[in-house]
């Protein structure tokens, strides 16, 4: 499996894809000024998301990598996953703290 | 010289090889030979073997008394704490992988070398490196925090050496990286024409699994000890109740590599098993495509069960049932190889040398540890068994009972490819029994006495204890015997022992067609592989066609007279 | 590294020795996403915790610095793929050109966060003794260089925030966490920038040299992925420690 013969992403793509980045940008940090909730978190992830996708598939040549390299990527996200969501399981499920903010905790304890 | 099988008959070291290439230190420490960078790691685990193993013999000295008073409690704590951190960040982890795999798994694959070569030599530095900060660490006031280094402890109330030891294990985290980033790309891209992914020896599958879990949990306990020692040294909050960090984070995060961190001390011994049995049973291994996929099935699920060493922190409910579950499902990879192995030696042609010893011995000792693993899986049980010397007996018979006997076992296997050098036989077989008596003296009466309710981690126990407890030091010292053993007449079969040949056993891997001990480049040319892995009837390379073996007589056991 | 295109003993051809130095890249950054994800992880949790202080602390944040460098990494990441795209074409000059320009934004990326690390120091954002979130608030606008509107704006959000927590000791203590956590990663994703750099000044100096070209380029592919990842890194910090509760600001 070899790599030489690969595609030459040209200049033109990845001038649109810097264009497209820099559009996000400002895209996310317009809707951030907005106020829609629990949602904000949500489109900004979406946004970032999709910048990095842009990012991996056109400026690291993912999409033009082989079978192999793209199975190495999504397992290294779908780990990150794992150890997000299966940790969050435990946070999310959990009764709430009924004195968080009622009293209020005591500032850091120095070391000798 | 290499391809034929002479038992009985004489045989000479090849002229060159690649411990008498080339002379000198800087020849060993500049290196990039993967098979002396794996014994510049026999000599370093073996350092920190016995480093863990000194920890060892005080804590069961102390114990031999309910009152305990060999050390202060404080002491006590420091004891198992170096213990632990010795034993599993600087032996176990390292040992298989990166002794026999670094040594055999190019071999095996039919490549020169390791793909990243330099990388291979960095990573024993890193290794080196990480090990110097560790043992300032114990120099300088010792750790009292447990291997589990749980905070708010380790990081604001311990008075102890924390911060050295702690970078010591993140840097030692990325010689494991490397080890194991080096180990999947050769696997992937280094074989030799022929060798396609199903003929390769359950080995390579084991540490290609065991590679797996390396770099994808390894930057976890790395980040996990970086927050640690930040919060330590800058009095960062993250897990510091006062500023309204969770401690319980640390241990999700700490958990998260360090349960799969068992399954890569325990995989590559497995390896180890699935290439002793076929060779000593001299059949081919029973459910070959099984064993490879239970070693990665292990890989995968190894890494969605970690809280169950946290089924007492307090955690949901909800998550609990999701873990312990999870934790039994991981039980099923394993049994499926230990039922393989059990059944190769079905209608086989047994012969007891000293790696099927330690084999055999794994599946009995693996298969108790594994079961009792269960007991600790399931939620009601865990409540009366966390924190118990249940817990401690489940794991040193996996750990030791099973990945520190394969250890021997393969170091004993593969000895003559090493060396080019049999060791003596007699006095190999009686170590195995000695250490296999030492191990159950020393860890069975420990289930009882977690049974019973004695803490771990407690520097003293309640007089009714002392019985087991005396047994179980009893039984250490014997295991210690057992240990010291090998290293006494592997040292001395290296300048004594009885020259081996490329093939001794006969076994079928492709390493056994190199000579003893190896050229540097392994092979005068690539390999083209075209038999089957384990096979003992179509050989013709190895001597080895029909039904019956080419030899006269029973077959005459591969070791000469001691 | 050997000489261009020279083979190494243990690979048989370049195309293996290409294919194997790619892998072993991308493998090593799947490593550092689970690194990273860690302290992720750890930011989602004490976030979903403590979503005021998280919201106060991320409106003290410089926005249009932390955008301006946003866009700087990312047009980096542009210019390092043009990099590759001329050692792929045979282009030498202009690998070497676009990896300065490569370097000099990354180097510009590092000293904007010198001035904003700057910044905190200054308002009292430091974790440790003389952390104090109502430090701007307390003092006159210029002190921390806001408008008279920033500056009220901030006063109502602090005011309304203690409240909400329950006094200003809690609001310190979870704002301590964010800012170390700020701090933590900001920090982490700088050092693998000043790695970058290093990284980048070698190539500077190999390709100042003709060594890449069509046939062998893998040194520039290589560091352009470790490049593009520290870039996705900050794709992702930057919304999450910068745009939390920018509607309030």
């Amino acid at each position: 499996m070899s790599e030489n013969g690969h595609h030459i992403v040209s200049p033109k793509i990845y001038a649109a894809i810097l264009a497209a980045l820099l559009l996000f940008t400002w895209l996310t940090v317009q809707a951030a000024k907005i106020d829609l909730g629990p949602w904000n978190i949500v489109l900004a992830l979406l946004i970032a998301t999709i910048k990095m996708s842009l990012v991996i598939l056109f400026f690291m040549h993912g999409k033009y990598s082989p079978k192999r390299t793209q199975i190495v990527i999504v397992s290294g996200f779908f780990w990150l996953a794992i150890m997000l969501g299966l940790t969050l399981t435990d946070y999310t499920t959990r009764h709430p703290e009924p004195s968080r903010s009622a009293n209020p905790p005591a500032i850091a304890i120095h070391r000798a | 010289m290499s391809g034929t099988n002479n038992p009985g008959g004489e045989h000479q070291l090849p002229r060159e090889h690649y411990l008498n290439a080339t002379y000198g230190i800087r020849s060993w420490l500049l290196t990039t030979d993967h098979k002396r960078i794996a014994l510049l790691y026999l000599a370093s685990v073996t350092f920190f073997f016995f480093v863990g193993g000194i920890f060892a013999t005080l804590i069961r000295i102390h114990l031999l008394t309910p009152a305990g008073y060999l050390v202060t409690p404080e002491t006590y704590n420091k004891l198992f704490t170096m213990h632990g951190v010795a034993m599993i960040f600087f032996f176990l982890i390292p040992s298989i992988p990166a002794v026999l795999g670094n040594f055999l798994i190019p071999i095996m694959v039919g490549a020169k070398d390791l793909a990243f070569p330099k990388i291979n030599l960095l990573s024993w530095y890193i290794y080196v490196v990480g090990g110097c900060f560790v043992l300032y660490s114990f120099a300088t006031g010792g750790l009292d925090t447990g291997w589990t280094f749980y905070t708010p402890l380790s990081s604001i109330y311990s008075n102890a050496a924390v911060t050295p030891a702690v970078i010591g294990i993140f840097i030692n985290g990325f010689s494991s990286i490397l080890t194991g980033l080096n180990f999947l790309v050769t696997v992937h891209t280094m074989r030799a024409p022929g060798m396609t992914w199903f003929r390769l020896p359950l080995f390579v599958w084991a540490h290609y699994a065991t590679s797996l879990i390396m770099i994808l949990g390894t930057p976890v306990i790395a980040i996990t000890l970086l927050l640690a020692g930040l919060e330590r040294m800058f009095h960062f909050g993250f897990f510091n109740p006062a500023y309204g960090g969770d401690p319980i984070l640390f241990q999700h995060l700490f958990w998260f590599y360090s349960h799969p961190a068992v399954y890569i001390m325990i995989l590559p011994a497995m390896g180890v098993i699935s290439e002793i049995i076929p060779t000593f049973v001299r059949k081919p291994i029973f459910g070959y495509s099984f064993i490879a996929a239970s070693s990665i099935g292990i890989a995968v699920i190894g890494f969605i069960v970690w809280a169950h060493h946290m089924f007492l922190t307090g955690e949901a409910t909800y998550a609990a049932i999701a873990f312990s579950f999870l934790s039994y499902l991981v039980a099923i990879p394993s049994a499926v190889k230990v039922f393989n192995w059990t059944s190769t030696l079905y209608k086989g042609s047994i012969s007891w040398d000293t790696p099927m010893l330690y084999a055999l011995g794994f599946i009995g000792l693996f298969t108790i540890g594994g079961l009792t693993g269960l007991f600790l899986a399931c939620l009601g049980l865990d409540i009366h068994l966390h924190d118990t010397y249940f817990v401690i007996a489940h794991f040193h018979y996996i750990m030791v009972g099973g990945a520190v006997m394969g250890y021997v076992g393969g170091l004993h296997f593969w000895w003559p490819k090493i060396t080019g050098r049999l060791y003596p036989e007699f006095l190999a077989r009686t170590a195995a029994i000695i250490l296999f008596v030492g191990f159950n003296l020393t860890f069975f009466p420990q289930f009882i006495l977690g049974g019973l309710g004695m803490p771990r981690r407690y520097h003293n126990y309640p007089p009714e204890f002392q019985v087991l407890n005396v047994m179980s030091t009893a039984g250490a010292s014997i295991l210690a015997l057992g240990y010291l053993l090998p290293m006494i007449y592997l040292t001395w079969s290296m300048r004594y022992g009885k020259i081996a040949g490329p093939n001794p056993w006969p076994a079928t891997g492709l390493e056994w067609k190199t000579a003893s001990p190896p050229l540097t480049e392994n092979f005068h040319e690539t390999p083209v592989v075209d038999w089957e892995p384990y096979d003992f009837v179509h050989r013709p390379d190895l001597g080895l066609t029909g039904s019956k073996p080419k030899l006269p007589g029973k077959l005459s056991p591969a070791h000469g007279d001691d | 590294m050997h000489r261009t295109g020279e083979l190494y003993g243990q690979y048989k051809t370049l195309d293996q020795q290409k294919e194997t130095a790619t892998l072993g890249m991308w493998i090593f950054l799947v490593t550092e996403i689970l690194f990273f994800g860690g302290v992720f992880l750890t930011y989602s949790i004490n976030r979903h915790q403590y979503p005021t202080a998280f919201g106060v602390g991320g409106n003290m944040l410089d926005l249009f610095l932390g955008g301006a460098n946003t866009v700087v990494l990312i047009a980096s990441s542009f210019t390092m793929a043009m990099s590759v795209w001329s050692a792929q074409t045979s282009k030498k000059a202009w690998v070497t050109l676009f990896l300065i320009a490569t370097l000099i934004l990354g180097t510009v990326f590092l000293g904007v966060k010198v001035v904003e690390y700057k910044q905190k120091f200054d308002h009292h954002l430091i974790p440790g003794h003389g952390f104090d979130i109502t430090y701007c608030s307390k003092s006159p606008a210029a002190v921390c260089g806001l408008s008279e509107k920033e500056h009220a704006d901030e006063v109502k959000e602090v005011k309304d925030a203690i409240e909400t927590e329950g006094g200003v000791t809690a609001l310190n203590a979870h704002a301590q966490l964010y800012f170390s956590l700020y701090f933590g990663m900001t920090g982490l994703h700088a050092l693998h920038m000043i790695v970058g750099a290093g990284l980048l000044l070698w190539l500077i100096l190999e390709s100042r040299k003709g060594r890449f070209d069509a046939n062998y380029n893998t040194p520039v592919e290589n560091v352009g992925l470790y490049w593009h990842f520290v870039d996705i890194v900050w794709i992702f910090l930057f919304p999450l420690l910068y745009l939390i509760n920018r509607h309030l600001a």
